[in-house]
């Protein structure tokens, strides 16, 4: 009797030392799940979803305080990757949120542009150059389209133009055949 | 020489007598070229020519943008009429920036430079060949100076010089190894002394005898030995080239320079020659115009060239109805006839309902496994069709589909006439579009942590400045009241308070008023009056 309490402390005790020991040298630092909810989002930083960015709604997402069908520009694939992700249903977007639109940059009209420098504070990823006084123009390569500079600008010089499909950005169509030829 | 196998591969009819019959033709100076300015893998070039601008064959219009990009030059001299974008030759239809030259029918060549490789170290002939704009002229158009390099792995022992051109119809290689053999010769050998490679080979299919004869005969004396390969689709594939010719049968996820060997095309290797030899950038190749038309031969064509106008030198018969730029087995059709010949352009087929028949329906597959039996890469194409079909991209990747060279083997056999390259090809663009969105949105993420932590540092160091700031004001004022303590009280702030009231006092003493002199009574009048009631309005002088 006693040494089987020996045996099973002794056990207990050894077992606690490891997992102790595992609890402070292998601890994952943040939360992974919230890094992978923040890996499929789109990035936009347009805070559409209610959020202050991707991120704050991966955090809100992971915690249960929002729906993952609040991101307009993740669209339905980004949906159907979260809810893969976590497990849920494939909800349709939320159409308080917004639409789903297709891609698209910020064009600054440099003809009436006043050099406010409004719009190069509101975007996100400084995909706008300029300074006061002075044109301010959009890097179409780095804007994400999040439309954040739209409502800042008091002359409303800023449109948002459709990223056209190149020869190196074409994609092939899924095949598909008429259905009289195969009727 | 002992020769290898490759797993799979198909043995359809090669339709390749027609244009062999007749010897290579030169076109007459077509009225208008269209030249693309994005001709190769990589980069687009960027334009160095303005509209209206004369400029000589030869000459550079396009800079490669990067390492990994190709020049582009005038096919001939004239004038630049437009800079302006017109359709591809691609599946697409849709339209890129096109440099439009109006000939002059001078033909005047720029100055040519030609080079001594012995006297250019790597790195320099390397930037030669990419200002040449010298690419594989296989088909995948791949800039030739990245793949002449020898590398830091030591140096590549092998050089594979592909001359199988086992696609059927197309026969443009077989009639330049007939009538070039010198030329690919000798660029064979520039290719060998700047990889350093020891052993060279030239793999041509068997059912091209003309052409084994005259590249033997072309490579007497030369270390190159030119071997025959059996004829079976697709042996002009690298790496099936590589693999019947060496037996290295190179894995997934490696490349042929792994294992010390690279392989070039024949016309790349005669494209190396004229850049080098002779200071002459690629600015036309031999293309095969082959199908539905009446004579069916090669013609050296300049690139630009509306395919039509070198398909009606061919005589096209009266039901075609589209263009295939390439073979029937992976050539695709053309949006318009008008498209130019690119570098990409190594046959036109002219194809009509008759010749080649739309496919009939697709129906279940039946897992047959026909296409794992007939697939040259070793790849499990009904498992790809089915990944492609219901979008598991992952899964497709998992199965190797970027292995999969879309050689159509697997299409060609299917019982079911599945179009299973078709389906491939859907996914790899759909993969490709995710990895492009996917490093735009990490490129987003680290903007807008760079703009978050760059504003809270904003932040904090105007608190810190304006601490600072405080901090030195205090010092000041605790230094001038222990400095030099007012006469009148022990405030320094009152001290301050009646400085201040005293440069006020002064200040308005300077001020005198203007246009006083020569005044009429009545205004002197007034402005006593006014003086008075301002006097009487004013409070007593504060005290000094």
């Amino acid at each position: 009797m006693l040494s089987a309490l020996i045996v099973m402390a002794g056990i207990a005790l050894v077992l606690g030392a490891v997992l102790g020991y595992a609890s402070i040298h292998f601890r994952v630092e943040g939360d992974p799940l919230v890094e992978k909810i923040d890996a499929i989002l789109p990035q936009t930083q347009c805070g559409q979803c209610g959020y202050p960015g991707c991120r704050p709604y991966a955090d809100a997402i992971s915690k249960g305080d929002a729906d993952i069908n609040q991101c307009p520009p993740g669209g339905e694939e980004g949906i159907r990757k979260l809810a893969d992700l976590l497990g849920r249903e494939v909800k349709p977007l939320n159409a308080e949120n917004g639409v789903e639109k297709p891609r698209a940059v910020a064009f600054i009209d440099e003809q009436t542009c006043i050099g406010c420098t409004l719009c190069i504070q509101a975007c996100p990823v400084d995909a706008i150059i300029g300074a006061a006084k002075q044109m301010h123009t959009v890097v179409s390569g780095l804007c994400t389209g999040c439309e954040l500079c739209i409502a800042p600008c008091p002359v409303d010089c800023i449109t948002m133009e459709t990223i056209p499909e190149t020869v190196e950005t074409w994609k092939w169509r899924y095949p598909v055949f008429a259905i009289r030829q195969a009727a | 020489m002992k020769l290898f196998k490759f797993n799979g591969g198909v043995k359809p009819e090669t339709n390749k007598d027609a244009s062999t019959a007749l010897p290579i033709a030169t076109l007459p100076l077509p009225g208008r070229l269209t030249v693309p300015l994005h001709q190769s893998i990589g980069g687009t070039p960027r334009p160095l020519v303005r509209t209206g601008q004369r400029v000589l064959k030869g000459e550079r219009i396009g800079a490669a943008d990067g390492n990994v990009s190709a020049a582009i030059h005038a096919p001939t001299s004239g004038t630049i009429v437009a800079l302006e974008p017109a359709v591809m030759p691609h599946p697409s239809g849709l339209s890129a920036l096109c440099a439009i030259i109006a000939p002059d029918g001078e033909d005047a060549w720029a100055p040519v430079n030609p080079v001594d490789v012995r006297a250019l170290s790597g790195g320099e002939l390397r930037d030669y060949l990419r200002d040449a704009g010298v690419v594989g002229m296989g088909g995948a158009v791949f800039p030739s100076h990245l793949k002449l390099n020898p590398g830091r792995q030591g140096k590549v022992q092998t050089l594979v010089i592909n001359g199988a051109e086992c696609e059927p119809y197309i026969t443009c290689d077989d009639m330049l190894m007939r009538e070039r053999p010198d030329s690919i010769v000798r660029g064979t050998m520039l290719m060998a002394q700047v990889l350093g490679a020891e052993r060279i080979l030239v793999g041509i299919e068997d059912n091209k005898p003309e052409a084994i004869a005259a590249m033997e005969a072309a490579s007497r004396g030369t270390p190159i030995r030119v071997l025959a390969v059996p004829t079976r689709y697709p042996a002009g594939g690298a790496k099936q080239l590589i693999r019947v010719l060496t037996g290295i049968e190179v894995p997934h996820g490696k490349r042929s320079t792994d294992f010390g060997v690279q392989c070039f095309n024949v016309g790349t290797a005669c494209a190396v020659h004229e850049a080098l030899d002779f200071g002459r950038p690629l600015i036309s190749r031999i293309v095969t115009v082959a199908g539905n038309v009446s004579t069916p031969r090669n013609f050296e064509v300049l690139f630009g060239t509306p395919m039509a106008e070198v398909v009606r030198t061919a005589l096209p018969r009266p039901d075609t109805n589209r263009y295939v730029m390439g073979g029937p087995m992976m050539g695709f059709p053309m949006p318009a006839y008008g498209v130019p010949v690119v570098k990409a352009t190594n046959c036109i087929l002219v194809a009509s309902d008759h010749l080649f028949p739309p496919p009939p329906p697709e129906m279940p597959c039946i897992r047959c496994g026909e296409c794992a039996k007939a697939c040259p890469a070793d790849l499990a194409p009904f498992e790809l069709y089915w990944f492609a079909r219901a979008h598991n991209y992952g899964k497709a990747q998992e199965y190797h589909l970027f292995d999969c060279i879309e050689c159509g083997c697997c299409a060609y056999v299917c019982p079911s006439h599945i179009p299973l390259v078709d389906y491939y090809r859907y996914a790899k663009s759909e993969i490709w579009a995710r990895e492009r969105d996917k490093d735009a949105a990490d490129q987003a993420r680290t903007r807008f942590e760079f703009r978050n932590e760059r504003q809270d540092r904003e932040k904090r160091e105007k608190a810190e400045k304006l601490a600072a700031k405080a901090a030195e004001t205090k010092a000041k004022l605790a230094e001038e009241a222990t400095g030099a303590p007012p006469a009148d009280g022990d405030d320094p702030k009152k001290a301050l308070i009646a400085a201040a009231l005293e440069r006020a006092r002064q200040q308005k003493a300077a001020v005198e008023p203007k246009n006083t002199d020569d005044l009429p009574a009545a205004i002197q009048a007034e402005i006593g009056e006014i003086d008075a009631r301002r006097q009487a309005a004013m409070p007593a002088e504060p005290p000094a």
